[in-house]
C-alpha cells in the first residue's frame, strides 16, 4: 500500500474542503491579476486604461459603459486603479509577512530552545511589545521615518513578529524533548543545527499557517495606512488611497467607495479562509474515519 | 494571594519600563525631523530652533532624554509641542469619549460573540459551523474604514440620521432622556463597527475551547443524566472554557484602541485614537511618546485584572 506523506494528506484534505477550494481559488485570482499586471506595467503597458490618466471630460462617471467600474473625481479609471493598487497590497502583505517570520522564528526558536533567562528576557519583551495597540505603533513610526512602500513593508513586519514568537517558542518546547533530538544532541550535533535542521521542519506546518494568516494582517494594515495618507504615495494608486480621495464625494458617487473596498475585502477573506483551511486539514486529530 | 501579586507586581513594573523604552525609542531613534515645522524650513531662524531644542531638551544625549520625558511624564510636566498644553490633560480630556466607546464596543463583542461561538460548537462540524466560521473571517476581512463609509452612506443618505462628533450638532434637547439617546446614539454606530472584528475574534475562540471541553468525561455524564443540550453547553461545556475568553479580552483592548484611530476619525467622535491621529500629523512627538506609553501601560493593567479575575471565574486556578 503506499503511504501518505503529511504534506500530501493535508493537501486532499485541503482540496476536499469545499471553502478551501473557493478560497484558493479567489487568492489564486487575485494573485495571478497582480503578478499580471506588475508584469505588464514593467513594460509600459496597462489594460484597460492608463491608471493615472486625467481626463477631466470624464470625471465621475458612474460604473459602466467604457469605464466599468466608473471614474473618479479627475476622470481616472476606477478599475485601472484597483488593478494597479493589486500589486501593492500584495507585495506588501507577502514581503511584510517574510520579514515578520524572520524575525518570529529565529526568536521564537533561540527562546523555546534554550530556555532559562534568554526565555525570560525575550518573553517579557514579547509580552510588552504585545501591549502596544499595534496599528497606532505602525502609524507612528511610519509617519516618523516618511511614507514609502519599502518602509510601510518594513515597519508592518517589524511590530507585527510577535505572535509567530510565541508559537514557535510553544512549539520549540515540546519537540525539543523529542527523542530524535535527544539522538541528535547525543550525537554531538551543535545547537543551531539541532534547531534548525531537526526542530524546525518538525515544526514547519503550524508555522506556515500563521505565515498565510498574517498576510491579509499586512494588506489591511497598509491598507488602513494608506487610507490615512501614510501609506504609498500618489499618484500611484493603492486600494487605500483610492478611497481617502473618493470619500469626499461619498454621497455622490459611490463607486470610489465600494470597490476598492470589496477588493480589499476579497483578498483578505481569500488569505484568511484559505489559511483557516490550511490550519484544519494540517490537524492530525480532527480526520473522520 | 498577596506573593502572587507581588510577584505580578514585579513582573509588572519589568514590563512598564520596558514598554517605556519602547515607547520613547521607537519615536526618537526613528529617523526624521522632530520638529513639527520640517528640517530645512527656511523661515524657521536659527534661534527659534535652538530655544526648541533647549525646550524638548533635544540638544541633550538619548539617555538623558529619556529620564526627561520620564520624568516630565510622571510629574505631569510634559507639554505637546503644538499647543504647549500638559499631554496628560490632553489625554484626560479625550479618555472617558474613548472609554465609553470601547467599553460598549467590548461589550458587544464578548455578547455577540459569545453567542455566536456556542452555536458554531453546538452545530460542530456540521453545516451551521462551517458557515459561522466563514463568517467570522468575512468580519475579521472587513476593513474598520470600508464599513464605516458604507455606514454612513447607508444611515445618513437612506435615514438621514445625524452620526457625526458626540453628540447632534446645536441640538437643544427636549429632556435628559433625549439627550442620553442621542449621545448613545452617536457612540452606537462606531462602537458596532469597532466590535465586528472582536465578535469574529471571540467566537473563534471559544468555538476552539469549547470543542476541546465538549471531549471531557463530565460532558458525557452530563448528558448521560439526560440534561438538555443548552444545560450541557451554557452550564458545563461554556463554564470550563471561559478562562480563554477572559485572556481574550486582555489581547482585544489594544486591538480596540488601533481600530479607534480610524474609526474616531470617520466618525468625528474625540477619543483618544483621533488625539493619536492628530499628533502623528503634526509630528508632536512628546503626545505620541505619552500616548504609547499610557496606552500600553492600561493594557498591562488589563491582562493583570484578567489574571485575578480568571482565579475568580475558575475555582481550579489557584494563585500562589
Amino acid at each position: 500500500m503506499k503511504t501518505e506523506t503529511p504534506v500530501q494528506r493535508t493537501l486532499r484534505r485541503f482540496f476536499r474542503n469545499p471553502v478551501g477550494v473557493v478560497s484558493f481559488g479567489l487568492v489564486a485570482v487575485v494573485i495571478t491579476v497582480a503578478a499580471s499586471v506588475a508584469v505588464l506595467s514593467f513594460f509600459g503597458w496597462s489594460i484597460p486604461f492608463d491608471p493615472n490618466a486625467t481626463n477631466l471630460e470624464a470625471k465621475l462617471l458612474p460604473p459602466g459603459g467604457e469605464h466599468w467600474l466608473g471614474t473618479d473625481n479627475l476622470g481616472r479609471d476606477v478599475f485601472s486603479r484597483i488593478l494597479q493598487g493589486s500589486y501593492i497590497s500584495l507585495s506588501v502583505g507577502f514581503i511584510a509577512v517574510f520579514v515578520s517570520l524572520s524575525i518570529g522564528v529565529v526568536v521564537g526558536a533561540v527562546s523555546g530552545y534554550l530556555g532559562g533567562w534568554v526565555d525570560n528576557v525575550l518573553m517579557r519583551a514579547v509580552d510588552a511589545i504585545m501591549c502596544f495597540p499595534s496599528f497606532f505603533l505602525i502609524l507612528t513610526v511610519v509617519a516618523m521615518l516618511g511614507p514609502n512602500i519599502v518602509n510601510v513593508i518594513v515597519v508592518i513586519g517589524l511590530v507585527s513578529w510577535t505572535g509567530t514568537a510565541r508559537l514557535v517558542r510553544a512549539e520549540f518546547l515540546t519537540l525539543r524533548e523529542t527523542e530524535y533530538v535527544r539522538a541528535a544532541r547525543c550525537l554531538g550535533q551543535g545547537n543551531w543545527k539541532i534547531i534548525f535542521r531537526h526542530i524546525l521542519p518538525n515544526a514547519a506546518a503550524p508555522i506556515f499557517v500563521t505565515a498565510v494568516l498574517g498576510i491579509p494582517d499586512a494588506i489591511l494594515a497598509e491598507a488602513g495606512l494608506s487610507y490615512l495618507g501614510f501609506g504609498v504615495q500618489p499618484p500611484q494608486a493603492t486600494w487605500g488611497n483610492i478611497i481617502t480621495d473618493g470619500k469626499v464625494y461619498i454621497l455622490d458617487a459611490w463607486w470610489l467607495i465600494v470597490f476598492p473596498g470589496l477588493a480589499i475585502f476579497l483578498s483578505a477573506l481569500g488569505f484568511y479562509l484559505v489559511g483557516d483551511s490550511l490550519r484544519q486539514a494540517a490537524e492530525t486529530r480532527s480526520e473522520r474515519t | 494571594m498577596i506573593a502572587f501579586l507581588v510577584r505580578r507586581c514585579l513582573v509588572g513594573v519589568v514590563l512598564l519600563f520596558l514598554i517605556s523604552v519602547i515607547s520613547f525609542f521607537i519615536i526618537t531613534l526613528t529617523p526624521g525631523s522632530p520638529y513639527p515645522w520640517g528640517e530645512l524650513n527656511p523661515k524657521i531662524s536659527p534661534e527659534v530652533k535652538e530655544a526648541y531644542r533647549k525646550k524638548f531638551h533635544l540638544d541633550k544625549p538619548l539617555l538623558q532624554q529619556y529620564g526627561f520625558i520620564m520624568r516630565d511624564l510622571f510629574s505631569g510636566e510634559l507639554r505637546s509641542i503644538k499647543d504647549q498644553r500638559p499631554v496628560l490633560r490632553k489625554i484626560g480630556e479625550r479618555l472617558p469619549a474613548t472609554v465609553a466607546l470601547n467599553a460598549l464596543s467590548l461589550a458587544l463583542s464578548l455578547s455577540f460573540g459569545l453567542w455566536l461561538g456556542v452555536y458554531a460548537v453546538r452545530h460542530y462540524g456540521r453545516f451551521p459551523d462551517v458557515v459561522t466560521s466563514v463568517l467570522a473571517f468575512v468580519f475579521i476581512a472587513l476593513p474598520g474604514f470600508w464599513v464605516s463609509y458604507l455606514a454612513v452612506i447607508g444611515l445618513v443618505d437612506f435615514t438621514g440620521a445625524p452620526i457625526l462628533g458626540l453628540q447632534t450638532y446645536g441640538v437643544k434637547y427636549p429632556g435628559l432622556a433625549a439627550e442620553f439617546f442621542d449621545r448613545f446614539w452617536h457612540v452606537a454606530v462606531p462602537a458596532c463597527v469597532l466590535a465586528i472584528g472582536g465578535v469574529a475574534a471571540q467566537s473563534r475562540f471559544l468555538r476552539a475551547t469549547m470543542s476541546e471541553a465538549l471531549r471531557e468525561d463530565y460532558i458525557r455524564t452530563a448528558r448521560a443524566k439526560g440534561l438538555s443540550e443548552d444545560e450541557v453547553l451554557y452550564k458545563h461545556a461554556l463554564r470550563n472554557s471561559i478562562r480563554p475568553l477572559v485572556t481574550g479580552i486582555g489581547l482585544l483592548l489594544p486591538a480596540l484602541i488601533s481600530g479607534a484611530v480610524i474609526i474616531e476619525n470617520i466618525f468625528a467622535y474625540p477619543g483618544i485614537g483621533r488625539l493619536g491621529y492628530e499628533a502623528v500629523l503634526e509630528r508632536d512627538y512628546p503626545t505620541l511618546v505619552a500616548l504609547n506609553f499610557i496606552v500600553a501601560a492600561l493594557v498591562l493593567l488589563g491582562n493583570l485584572i484578567s489574571d485575578l479575575l480568571y482565579a475568580w471565574v475558575d475555582p481550579r486556578v489557584r494563585i500562589e
